[in-house]
């Protein structure tokens, strides 16, 4: 933190000798809106204001950012575009490729980002090259959250594998409990699916079907399986499940209705707030054999004109890869910091536990993006996909009908 | 001076209006349907690429879906808030005491959002928590209405809602006609010996012709625009089976950044409409002539 103090009041100064009054200005566009992440937000704007910073904050609630999206295309069309936007995965190429963006490589190559970041996820945040956004978090998304109490008298392990979350599953079933809680729409049976993807297909397929969207894989047997499995997951899920938000899902948990939930470590946080702690009351694994499915919330800067904003976009950008706003945010949040060296000592387990898993990971080439949280694909595409696997999931559809179904629509979709 | 003012000021008043009404709906749709000639996909593009777009609905499943459910949802919801409200304006019509609270009562519903309609069907509709669960309750042991969360029946559900909102609209709309049918005409049948349930179907209903056509204009209009009462009561249904080409445009235009394809389907879903219009514009037109 120190240094980056030093550096920014260092880049302040210099822009201050050579205009007038480069007050840095920013004007953040976010849907960061609930408890936790409005509390997490703050963090950083009390930093940027107490670096002389002047912060308009502009959050637009709803929808997974549906609303904010629709209020960034109209700043942007008119000519006004907000100095930072919350952005997720290829839509920050994509709007870098209307000619959008900013390009804030100076600052990123002077503070050394490149030796920060983990090396798989630095293309999400550079635009040709150039780093043209700051991240925020690492989410994980393929977890499962366990209820230790129905566990512990079900004598079963969290699960690790697919085949022993299904043995978990039908023993659960015989005893009359409620193995999987799930929430009916589409991006919740979109998070299933990738995690079964990873998990029986491994990394190397999943970046071959989901990532590079090659035909072969999304048409091939192992495809098939991979439906089979989300029919046989179709069956541990209770009969209300259409429609159901995901926090209640999680809730069913909690409560002791149903055993497990798949879902990223966002729902971590309704545990905690419920009192819970991990490892004593829920339990945390991940079904993906070492592989692990990422999501990167971050700060993307659009191409502003004037001193004031520009100056702005170099101090959020430097204040949001500083070590104090990476680990209190991702305390708030349930994610883990972008920066790997933030000290993890203030991390509960699972948060101990997503960080160890990320470093093998890494190791082994299996950290890969979140396709149904829009890391993997654009956002055309994404939908495409999930159209097919929410038809499949919610009908009696075939595994071989969803699979031509699936390269129909992705191939549509290009 | 004054005569040319008297001549000319309606006209003047009303120009702002009028040009408003020119650009603003008529210029943008011309807009959209430009639009869905492009490739647009986060912003909008006017390099004109042909019929890209169309093919893609046409081969798209949720798009067929979406067009099924319109004509399903539309012709079921059209047809029973019609006979409904009929039959409601009818009894009403019988000069009973409680008229005017009775006709508060079927009315209200048309004062809620649909919204406030679609969440409140969702849980009276839940199998969890609404119907199903008060007969298993009750003990009834193998009640099961659980439409709401079987994507083949999930439509008909949103068509319960709909027209339980709309049928007391229809019916406010036919008990004025049916008020305002000549009485010396049904005094003479009635001298004729005429039944009344006869008297119905052969001298009022068909003299009240004109207001099917209003209520039919009105009703098609609402299902072709309905969202909100998707949104809320099903959210898209299971999957997408409850999706309606309104929903479909806006998760299209707004949710995935492919402002081609939300162009595309809003400019079909435009051609529908005109296609109940035009001819109702030429049948009023060419009667205004006679």
């Amino acid at each position: 933190m120190k240094n980056s103090l030093l550096l920014t009041s260092a880049l302040a100064l210099g822009l201050a000798s050579t205009t007038a009054n480069a007050e840095p200005q920013a004007e953040v566009l976010h849907w960061w809106t609930s408890g936790g992440e409005a509390a997490a937000v703050k963090v950083l704007m009390e930093d940027f204001t107490a670096n002389g910073g002047t912060w308009t904050d502009m959050p637009v609630a709803g929808g997974g950012g549906d609303a904010a999206m629709t209020a960034l295309r109209a700043r942007v069309l008119s000519g006004n575009a907000p100095t930072a936007v919350q952005l997720v995965g290829p839509s920050i190429q994509e709007w870098f490729e209307e000619g959008a963006l900013a390009n804030i490589n100076d600052l990123a190559q002077e503070e050394d980002w490149d030796n920060l970041l983990p090396q798989p996820i630095q293309y999400h945040l550079k635009c040709d090259g150039n780093y043209c956004a700051a991240p925020v978090n690492i989410h994980r998304v393929d977890w499962i959250w366990g209820n230790s109490n129905i566990l512990n008298d079900a004598g079963i392990e969290p699960p690790k594998t697919w085949a022993e979350f299904n043995a978990a599953a039908e023993k659960l079933q015989g005893m009359g409990i409620l193995p999987l809680a799930h929430g009916g729409q589409a991006w919740q049976d979109a998070t299933l699916f990738e995690a079964v993807v990873v998990g029986l297909g491994g990394p190397e397929f999943y970046k071959r079907a989901l990532v590079d969207l090659d035909m072969d894989a999304l048409k091939s047997d192992q495809m098939v399986e991979v439906f089979d499995q989300m029919r046989t997951l179709r069956g541990y899920v209770d009969d209300n499940f259409s429609g159901r938000d995901w926090n209640l899902a999680t809730a069913m948990v909690i409560n002791g209705e149903a055993a497990f939930q798949i879902m990223g470590d966002w729902a971590k946080g309704e545990f905690i707030a419920a009192g819970k702690e991990p490892g004593k009351d829920f339990t945390c694994s991940s079904p993906s054999n070492g592989a692990y499915l990422y999501n990167v919330d971050s700060f993307a800067f659009f191409n502003v004109d004037g001193e004031d904003r520009q100056a702005g976009q170099k101090l959020l950008a430097s204040l949001t890869m500083g070590k104090n706003f990476q680990k209190v945010f991702n305390l708030n949040k349930g994610s883990i910091p972008a920066r790997m060296d933030v000290s993890m000592d203030e991390f509960d387990s699972c948060g101990v536990q997503s960080k160890q898993d990320l470093g093998a990971a890494i190791e082994h080439n299996a950290l890969l993006p979140s396709f149904a949280h829009g890391m993997a694909m654009r956002g055309a595409q994404a939908g495409a996909v999930t159209d097919v696997v929410t038809a499949h999931f919610n009908s009696d559809m075939s595994s071989e009908e969803a699979v031509a179904q699936l390269a129909q629509a992705v191939a549509a979709s290009q | 001076m004054t005569d040319w003012l008297e001549k000319h000021v309606p006209k003047l008043v009303l120009m702002p209006s009028l040009v408003a009404i020119f650009v603003f709906v008529y210029g943008f749709i011309g807009w959209t349907a430009y639009v869905s000639f492009t490739r647009s996909r986060l912003l909008p593009k006017y390099d004109l690429v042909g019929a890209i777009q169309y093919e893609k609905l046409a081969t798209s499943p949720r798009w067929e879906v979406a067009l099924t459910n319109l004509a399903i949802f539309g012709i079921l919801f059209i047809l029973f808030a019609t006979v409904i409200g009929l039959i409601l304006a009818i009894m009403l019509d019988q000069k009973i005491r409680t008229e005017g609270p009775l006709r508060t009562i079927y009315l209200y519903p048309m004062a809620l959002s649909f919204i406030v309609t679609g969440t409140a069907w969702k849980w009276i509709l839940n199998p969890g928590l609404g119907i199903e669960s008060v007969f298993r309750d009750l003990g009834f042991e193998n009640f099961t209405f659980d439409w709401l969360v079987n994507p083949d029946l999930a439509i008909y559900t949103v068509v319960i809602a709909g027209v339980w909102q709309s049928s007391g609209f229809v019916m406010a709309l036919f008990l004025a006609g049916l008020r305002s049918v000549d009485g010396e005409i049904i005094r003479a049948a009635m001298v004729d010996g005429v039944s009344t349930p006869r008297i119905y179907m052969s001298i009022i209903i068909p003299s009240m012709a004109p207001i099917f056509l209003s209520s039919f204009i009105v009703l098609s209009h609402l299902a072709i625009k309905s969202f909100d009462l998707v949104v809320a009561l099903t959210g898209g249904g299971p999957g997408y089976s409850t999706d309606l080409p309104a929903t479909f445009m806006y998760a299209m235009a707004f949710s995935r950044g492919d402002i081609g394809q939300a162009a595309s389907s809003a400019t079909v879903m435009m051609m529908i409409v005109t296609a109940i219009v035009i001819p109702y514009l030429y049948s009023e037109l060419r009667s205004r002539h006679d």
